[in-house]
């Protein structure tokens, strides 16, 4: 595809490509190299984590390190239990209302359509840590402070995911909706028959994109709760490690464990996930 | 007349309906009020009432544990520019933006560069480089910790082989003159796979053809570069830079974590989110620590105007 005009020998194609192999080669290692080093710790005895020069492979792998990391925090389990809990409950919830919101704007002609969307829009304008102090006093005045409706409803909506689905029923022709309209079938009717099933991959797309911001939400889920009861996985983390002394063995198993659920459901819709990160970039 | 027409443009009624249009356009927005009900309850409630609060709650001594506060006008953010800890996140922030944006930008654009031709495993670099954007904060960040470690970590015994270049092993984590640079080097290990991925989108949307055309005309690759692919370039750079540099104003997370909740040795790496977060939270001074966002809110939008400003003649909407 790359193509100079003067007629570069093959020899020096070819020396170019071995280039960009190499640098391409040593940045992928750099980025995987915290994970190789976190579950190759994860895997050591507690002496070969302080061995020097570090050992790279553990000469027994001890998996029991991970059974040793669930037992060192009471809650550990129910740390998981929360966190894919909220994030489901969130990522459901997420979806339903994104569905009907995105479909009002795309498809219905209502009274102040164009002044609420811009309304919706100028929301993302609104750097969150500016909304932490008002929105933490009002989950204390509903009375949401330790439950899990401080962790799930403020998450329901989000305007990027609005703007997306949009943007894609505004692309499913309208003679659709016409036909459909003659033959009786309401907005409601041709939401369900037609548009949510041709809407199928934006929407696991928006699903996905929920699921991985939910399972590492950090900062509101250490607000609005202190009850070891309603924490998710990324406290727990944090807390594991004020314990004392050197365990990093058991903390990297933790983490490694913390990264599992989320780094499945990316590759499993890597695909997706990115095209959307690359539309995302050309509205700009 | 023309008022009412006005208003009804803005306010989306239909025009020269007739008495039956009128029946459907009534129907149609209560259906789609109903629709839109429970997301705009979630926005009013947590996005759009909470702006309005925080302003108001700046202008008061509200106390957490008081519950109340009284109105003390403008004070709180006279204190607030009088406080040396809060220039001390004000100057740390701008060292973090400006260690990890033009970093970021510019290695982005590389590995899009070399990314952007058609070799073998393209979409396996890809996924490489992206993968640390979607990992949790909390548990990379106590990677990130361990391989600071001054005694057990990798990064100084990787510097170990460069002794004869003059490095030496390195406090990292407990001298305050390498705080901000942990936490950059963090960022920029996350946030590069996606700015990779939407410079490729940005190179991809490009017409070859131009760019063969101009070799054919005989210019360097150097020339096709900086005259043609930068210049188409420039929205994508520019949405990239604005995005990502409002993204570094909020950075805490990971000092947080590998601090061990504390901003940074000596609480030299003090960030604006951190000053917030310790007010709020730790002094309770819920209404001082609004005005700090808010200073937070007005800092990131006068620079992102100044970056339109800035980018005016720069960037290029064919």
């Amino acid at each position: 595809m790359q193509q100079s005009s003067v007629a570069s020998s093959p020899w020096r194609k070819r020396f170019k490509l071995a280039g960009t192999h190499i640098v391409l080669l040593v940045g992928a290692v750099v980025m995987f190299l915290p994970f190789f080093w976190m579950v190759a710790t994860s895997l050591k005895t507690y002496q070969e984590t302080l061995a020097f020069p570090p050992k790279w492979i553990p000469s027994v792998p001890q998996w029991r390190n991970y059974v040793e990391a669930v037992k060192t925090q009471e809650h550990f389990v129910r740390y998981f239990y929360n966190s894919f809990f909220v994030t489901i409950a969130t990522m459901v919830t997420e979806v339903i209302m994104t569905i009907f919101a995105s479909y009002a704007f795309a498809r219905i002609k209502f009274l102040g359509r164009g002044l609420l969307f811009a309304l919706f829009l100028s929301t993302m304008m609104i750097p969150g840590e500016v909304l932490l102090v008002p929105n933490f006093i009002t989950i204390v005045r509903l009375h949401w402070y330790n439950t899990y409706w401080a962790l799930i409803i403020p998450f329901t909506v989000s305007v990027f995911a609005v703007f997306l689905l949009r943007q894609h029923f505004l692309q499913i022709p309208f003679e659709l909706q016409e036909a459909a309209y003659l033959d009786g079938a309401g907005h409601t009717r041709f939401l369900f028959q037609v548009m949510i099933p041709l809407s199928r991959p934006p929407i696991a797309t928006i699903a996905l994109l929920k699921f991985i911001s939910s399972w590492n939400a950090f900062l509101w889920p250490l607000l609005v709760t202190d009850s070891a009861k309603l924490r998710t996985v990324p406290i727990g983390l944090m807390s594991l490690m004020q314990d004392e002394g050197l365990k990093y063995h058991y903390w990297m198993a933790a983490a490694t464990m913390a990264l599992v659920p989320v780094l499945v459901v990316f590759l499993a819709a890597q695909k997706q996930f990115l095209e959307s990160v690359a539309k995302s970039g050309l509205k700009g | 007349m023309k008022l009412g027409a006005t208003l009804g443009k803005w306010l989306d009624m239909p025009v020269g309906a007739t008495r039956w249009t009128w029946r459907k356009f009534w129907a149609d927005t209560s259906l789609a009020y109903l629709f839109l009900l429970p997301s705009l309850a979630v926005i009013g409630l947590f996005s759009l009432y909470p702006v309005v609060q925080a302003f108001l709650l700046s202008l008061t001594d509200y106390h957490a544990l008081r519950r109340a506060g009284e109105f003390i006008g403008l004070a709180n953010y006279r204190e607030i520019m009088q406080d040396p800890m809060f220039w001390k996140g004000v100057k740390n922030t701008a060292i973090y933006v400006i260690g990890t944006v033009p970093v970021t930008v510019i290695l982005a654009l590389g590995v899009a560069i070399l990314l952007n031709q058609a070799i073998r495993f393209r979409a396996a670099y890809r996924l490489a480089y992206f993968v640390p954007y979607v990992t949790t904060a909390v548990a990379v960040s106590m990677v990130w910790a361990w391989i600071y470690h001054e005694q057990w970590g990798l990064l100084n015994y990787a510097l170990g082989w460069f002794d004869w270049l003059g490095f030496k092993p390195q406090q990292w984590l407990l001298d305050p003159k390498w705080t901000m640079f942990t936490i950059i080097v963090i960022a920029i290990w996350k946030g590069l796979g996606y700015t990779v991925v939407i410079f490729l989108a940005g190179l991809q949307t490009m017409d070859r053809e131009l760019m063969n055309a101009a070799r054919v005309d005989g210019a360097n690759e150097r020339q096709v570069f900086w005259k043609i692919t930068w210049p188409l370039l420039s929205p994508t750079t520019f949405f990239i830079t604005i995005t990502a540099v409002i993204n570094a104003f909020k950075v805490f997370t990971e000092l947080f974590v590998m601090y061990g909740r504390r901003p940074g040795p000596l609480r030299e790496g003090m960030t604006i989110v951190f000053y917030i977060y310790e007010k709020a939270w730790d002094d309770r001074l819920m209404g001082y620590a609004s005005a700090a966002a808010y200073i937070l809110f007005f800092m990131v939008l006068a620079v992102t105007i100044f970056q339109f400003w800035y980018a005016r003649r720069r960037v290029h909407y064919d």
